[in-house]
């Protein structure tokens, strides 16, 4: 178990060094840069802003800068807003997308894993048409349609949520709600269809067989290896719910850590991008760490082996 | 089961799809639940919810440089001059009386007794002289340092050609004096003194304290540090959400300022906007989706709010590629163009089919000389110069960045040239800043382009054209062009000047480096309560003299 852990740790840590190294030099190549605007500015004065921000420097030089930096744990300032730091941004933006998925995720879970169990165990039947429905649809129909309905109908008809924004309790229902359904959807067929492959085995009729009552034989005996298929899809799932989504936020105006993904890239907010592509990178490695080390407590049959 | 459940499913989101055209809440009075209690009741401190664009990057006047911070410093600042509400045309600020020397280079300003700082700090003929030296340090990187470079030596210093400011023509005379010496003669200066925020003071007894003053990007413009000399304080600011600005008793003229506060609500996405005015979150959008429109128009036109804006749609030509090197196929190409049809039928927003490159009624200017010619003549002109029916014509691309306004337009465009002309001009989209790159290399035919005036004068649209005027990006180079450019700064007086703009516009549609196509409106939705809000070409309204009916003070 250490050495599993300490190794993949140490691969983690070359992967990441790798994904910096190729953000930092793909966005340096891409045409434009922070200071590309439709007002052409004076050769000079672009000197003078390259100098002020250290850009005049051989491109070696500053990822070498940028890496010791790193090191100290510092992003570096960013481009696009000057009086804040990556570091600053991050650290106000990331904890609002992260509730936010957190709700979404409570949300998913509840709904997804409950439709999946029930269209499992009444497989056939109209339950599961309706799970399967609604499977399809969350799967099919894009946050931008879902959000916008919902905010037609619930906040300018009915008029019980504020249309966007992110000031008091209310206002995070209803992204929690849209985003949520995106994710229930995909767990509900995947809580489906290894509730079913769990159903059928001999353990399972063993149960029966002893007497134990159906509900007792799902939630002690089943669930646990049926959600199998839906923790390997947690993994790099909460990783992105976490990390925030830009269609949600958007629409919604919520000042998460989604849209910086998008619009730093359009803003060539060098800092800014690599500052979001490590969080992202970092989450991914090791919420895929703890997925490994769920399902070997899950599943008797998996081993933490190298 | 399943076949009544999806129908019904279906009715459900056709329910609500079919809510999509109207509205349903008269964006007036709006619903009980949240939003209306948002709504500040009658009695209650008069509050003007504003939807202001993207997120502003900072508020420092000498780092900025988008439309978003230039309608927040509006409110946090005041320069030497402010603007009249109704034509922006220069008012007493900060200076209370000015002189203007005989021969046009001398600029005495006398500024305000009891002038001050949000903080009780006074504002002196030094505090501007320190002001202006910050902006031009080379180290700062002011990326508007060259709205400054018309006063004398300002451009050598801000490039660290001079390294002493007191050659720079920024004088402090005494005090209360402050004296501005140019390099020519600008007669716009006092506009854009006016109008821009290249020209405020910054509490330079404040940015001391954080870093110096050559230093970007330090916590002096943080709320809980920032200082300010405008109307209106900042109060609070909850980045990517809402910033808010508080009335200013320090500000001089305070009895004057109606209301209490200002929320700048960062809005980017104009269906959220726009959604957000429906609820009553908001008094006035940034815009209005183009989709919403006609259904304003209809249903709320009280709410709904156009306002001609001093910007020009335009293809610029590359004029060193052939055969676009040849003025026939230019003109032919700019002939052809049905604008009318454009602006009812693809815009659709109230602009203004351009003819010339100036807008007919800036500052008490228009041009005469217009664009004008059947088709016939569009023909004849293309056959002439070697495409009778367009026969032979090379494949050009027309360049435009991603985005779905420009595409219809681009695409009804490229229709009207297929059918009047025989030619057939492709399309080609980029994203904005590689877009940029491509206009600043020039490497593409012809290319969308858009300008917004910077104050409401001629000069802002003239400019662009001269040979070398980093903004032209056309290769058109015209020494006639030139020659008349530097005429009109050095014309005595505005008739003077206005004479000879009529012959740079009138060269202008006789070269065509560019095809005009229209002139911008501002479309944005508009509770009717809001007073004081005057169409004002640069879409700029002085916050002291809005305020709201209804509601208290």
């Amino acid at each position: 178990m250490f050495r599993f852990i300490t190794s993949r740790l140490l691969q983690s840590l070359l992967a990441l060094f790798l994904v910096i190294t190729a953000t930092f030099f793909m966005i340096r190549f891409v045409p434009g840069g922070p200071f590309t605007a439709e007002k052409a500015v004076t050769p000079e004065i672009l000197r003078n802003l390259e100098a002020h921000y250290g850009l005049d420097r051989p491109l070696w030089r500053q990822y070498l800068d940028y890496l010791v930096s790193l090191g100290r744990g510092d992003l570096g300032p960013s481009f696009k807003y000057p009086n804040r730091t990556v570091n600053e941004i991050i650290g106000d933006k990331l904890p609002v997308s992260a509730e936010l998925g957190a709700l979404a995720l409570a949300f998913a879970l509840v709904i997804g894993i409950t439709l999946g169990t029930l269209a499992a165990v009444y497989r056939n039947t109209w339950i599961d048409y309706v799970a399967s429905t609604f499977g399809m649809m969350g799967i099919s129909i894009p946050t931008f349609v879902v959000g916008p309905l919902l905010v037609l109908g619930l906040a300018i008809h009915l008029g019980w949520f504020n249309a966007s924004g992110w000031y008091g309790p209310a206002d995070r229902v209803l992204p929690a709600i849209v985003l949520g359904f995106a994710y229930a959807a995909p767990v509900s067929r995947l809580t489906r269809g290894g509730m079913l492959e769990i159903l059928g085995q001999d353990f399972i009729r063993t149960a029966r067989a002893k007497g134990a009552s159906e509900l007792r034989i799902i939630t002690r005996h089943a669930l646990r290896g049926g959600l199998l298929p839906v923790v390997s899809f947690l993994g790099p799932a909460v990783a992105g719910i976490l990390t925030g989504s830009f269609v949600i936020e958007t629409i919604f105006q919520i000042p998460g850590i989604g849209r910086e993904f998008v619009n730093s890239a359009f803003n060539r907010d060098y800092t800014l991008v690599l500052g979001t592509v490590i969080l992202y990178a970092v989450l991914i490695m090791a919420l895929n760490l703890v997925v490994d080390i769920v399902q070997a407590w899950m599943n008797p049959k998996v081993r933490l082996e190298e | 089961m399943l076949r009544p459940l999806t129908s019904a499913l279906a009715l459900l989101l056709l329910g609500l799809a079919a809510g999509c055209g109207r509205p349903a809440n008269p964006p007036v009075t709006p619903a009980s639940g949240p939003a209306a209690a948002a709504a500040p009741a009658k009695g209650g401190p008069m509050i003007w919810r504003v939807g202001n664009g993207a997120e502003p990057q900072d508020l420092d006047p000498h780092i900025v440089t988008g439309v978003p911070e230039h309608k927040i410093l509006m409110a946090l600042f005041e320069g030497l001059l402010s603007e009249n509400p109704q034509d922006l045309s220069p008012e007493p600020g900060i200076a209370e009386r000015w002189e203007i020397s005989p021969d046009g280079l001398t600029y005495t300003f006398h500024l305000r007794a009891g002038a001050q700082w949000s903080d009780g700090v006074p504002i002196t003929s030094t505090t501007f002289v320190r002001s202006y030296q910050r902006m031009l340090t080379p180290a700062l990187g002011a990326e508007y340092a060259s709205m400054l470079h018309h006063v004398r030596n300002a451009k050598a210093y801000n490039e660290g050609k001079l390294t002493d400011f007191s050659q720079v023509g920024f004088k402090a005379v005494g005090e209360r004096t402050l004296r501005v010496t140019l390099n020519q003669r600008t007669p716009f200066l006092l506009k854009m003194i006016a109008t821009h925020y290249s020209w405020y003071p910054v509490p330079i007894h404040v940015i001391e304290k954080f870093g110096g003053l050559a230093r970007k990007g330090t916590a002096w413009t943080r709320k809980e540090n920032f200082v300010g000399n405008g109307p209106f304080i900042l109060k609070d600011w909850k980045p990517q959400q809402v910033l808010l600005a508080a009335r200013n008793p320090r500000f001089w003229d305070h009895a004057r300022v109606r209301l209490d506060e200002i929320h700048f609500f960062a809005v980017e996405n104009q269906d959220s906007e726009e959604r957000m005015f429906r609820t009553g979150q908001l008094d006035l959008t940034n815009e209005l989706p183009v989709a919403k429109i006609d259904v304003y128009r209809k249903e709320f036109p009280e709410s709904l709010r156009i306002d001609p804006y001093l910007g020009l749609y335009f293809y610029r030509f590359n004029v060193e590629r052939p055969p676009l090197n040849d003025k026939r196929v230019r003109r032919a190409l700019a002939l052809a163009v049905d604008r009318e049809s454009l602006v009812k039928n693809v815009t659709r927003g109230g602009q203004i089919p351009a003819f010339s490159v100036s807008y007919p009624g800036t500052a008490g200017y228009a041009p005469t000389a217009k664009l004008t010619g059947k088709v016939e003549e569009a023909r004849q002109l293309l056959a002439a110069a070697g495409f009778p029916g367009g026969q032979g014509f090379p494949k050009l691309e027309l360049l435009y960045n991603t985005s779905q306004n420009h595409r219809l337009v681009a695409e009804a465009i490229q229709q009207m040239w297929r059918r009047q002309l025989g030619i057939d001009i492709g399309l080609r989209n980029e994203e904005w800043k590689v877009y940029l790159d491509t206009t600043d290399a020039r490497k593409f035919d012809l290319q969308r382009g858009g300008w917004i005036a910077d104050y409401v004068d001629p000069h802002s649209f003239l400019e662009i054209w001269t040979s070398d005027n980093l903004n032209n990006d056309t290769g058109f180079k015209n020494a006639d062009y030139d020659r008349l450019f530097a005429k009109a700064l050095a014309a005595p007086d505005d008739t003077a000047r206005y004479a000879v703009y009529q012959e740079m516009d009138a060269l202008l549609v006789e070269e065509l480096p560019v095809i005009p196509i229209y002139h911008y409106t501002r479309v944005v939705a508009m509770n009717p309560r809001v007073q004081g809000v005057y169409p004002t070409l640069l879409d700029n309204h002085p916050y002291k003299y809005v305020w709201l009916r209804d509601a208290a003070r």
